[in-house]
């Protein structure tokens, strides 16, 4: 029987979440023996290759690609697990969610006190993808089947849920595990 | 009052004085209500309804309600804690709780509510409020992106310190602690040896220079979660 496969991304985050995935240590070989890694930046897979038993969501939702990728993710994977403050509630990236974009914009482009901006150019790019009007959390973008809160979840947090999930158990964390820092 | 009042809290039979609340007799017998605007040192407000019990079958507030005799009061119920946990869900949609960089973070008694009750997933839509920051006071500020209008800083302020610093403004979803001055905290007579300092629950009334001292591993509800040394009374 093939291993299920296993996909994550990293969107508006800072791979915090993936590092602290890479932090269960030595327990990665028996994580290889039972899964594959898909579409991933641990294996740099860009595309979906199959159905994944699960996807792992580090971000939330700051522009167009990052839908884009998280609607994929739905559409691929059976379970979803949004992975880290971020996804769940947008974390550092939604502080600007009070903010409208064009003086956030503004600000970084035009208007900071580091800025070198002579020309007033703002980036335009059409390779570029568009800034949504604020960071949206996972769950409000797809539907999201599990969540591991924590800036980042701790590796034995991520490492219970994906044994839990493999093997069809309840995710039932231990008190210690769940932590919203 | 020295009368005896006999009673049940889930079944357990609770013996304590006529004129205790449910809650004080609930804490005596070692059984924990959860609670949130709740604080030991000021008079019970009721406001929160996280220590909404039922009563002979009503939900009344377990920190203001007197015990009676023969009453049955029902507190760990799956209906209660989905009861208490919407609260804790609606408030944390409500502001703007950014534990990762709170100061309070580990020591907040929401977020302690939160792990206890095992919230993982939030329920509803963020609000993402705008919200203000008044750091103008040389020894202390106030992070209303935090504050749960909970009312024991207003309690504390007027009736422990005699200042009044602190009064609620606005109805609804507008409202908000507002500071007693022209302008902000600093214009005020607050000090931060004022108890009003010291009974904020989040992280939206904090002393400057203070902050991230206690190491992670250490913090109140790190490893034991919120109500767990009122258990630890239970014989």
């Amino acid at each position: 029987m093939s291993k299920p496969k296993i996909a994550t991304t990293s969107l508006a985050g800072c791979f915090g979440c993936h590092m602290s995935l890479l932090d269960i240590d030595e327990r990665i070989l028996k994580l290889i023996e039972l899964v594959d890694f898909d579409k991933s930046p641990i294996d740099d897979i860009k595309e979906f290759t199959g159905r994944c038993a699960i996807g792992l969501i580090e971000g939330g939702c700051a522009n167009e690609d990052n839908v884009h990728v998280l609607q994929e993710f739905r559409k691929h994977c059976d379970i979803l697990v949004a992975v880290g403050d971020c996804a769940i509630m947008g974390d550092i990236p939604a502080m600007r969610n009070n903010i409208p974009l064009k003086e956030c914009l503004e600000e970084a482009y035009l208007n900071g006190p580091s800025i070198h901006n002579p020309e007033k150019v703002m980036p335009n790019d059409k390779e570029l993808p568009l800034c949504l009007d604020r960071v949206y959390p996972c769950h409000e973008v797809v539907k999201i089947d599990y969540s591991l809160p924590g800036c980042p979840p701790g590796a034995d947090t991520i490492w219970q849920a994906l044994v839990a999930l493999l093997n069809n158990k309840p995710l039932e964390l231990p008190y210690e595990l769940i932590k919203y820092d | 009052m020295s009368e005896q009042i006999t009673f049940t809290i889930d079944g357990v039979e609770i013996k304590d004085k006529a004129g205790q609340t449910i809650m004080q007799a609930a804490d005596e017998a070692g059984i924990y209500i959860p609670r949130l605007c709740r604080h030991p040192d000021l008079p019970p407000r009721g406001s929160c309804r996280v220590c909404t019990v039922f009563v002979n079958g009503k939900p009344q507030a377990a920190c203001t309600q007197p015990i009676a005799e023969g009453m049955t009061v029902e507190n760990d119920t799956p209906e209660l804690k989905e009861s208490r946990r919407n609260i804790i869900d609606m408030l944390f949609i409500e502001g703007n709780h950014f534990c990762m960089f709170c100061e309070k973070s580990g020591n907040c008694e929401l977020q302690a509510l939160a792990y206890r009750l095992g919230i993982l997933s939030p329920k509803y839509p963020y609000f993402f409020p705008k919200k203000d920051v008044d750091s103008t006071h040389p020894d202390i500020f106030l992070d209303l992106n935090r504050c749960i209008l909970c009312g024991r800083c207003v309690e504390a302020s007027r009736d422990v310190d005699h200042k009044g610093v602190f009064e609620f403004v606005g109805r609804g979803i507008e409202k908000k602690i507002a500071v007693n001055a022209e302008a902000d905290l600093k214009d005020t007579d607050f000090a931060a040896t004022d108890k009003a300092a010291d009974v904020c629950p989040v992280g939206a009334i904090n002393k400057k220079r203070t902050a991230f001292s206690t190491p992670i591993g250490k913090r109140l509800y790190d490893t034991k979660p919120i109500g767990s040394e009122i258990e630890e009374r239970k014989k």
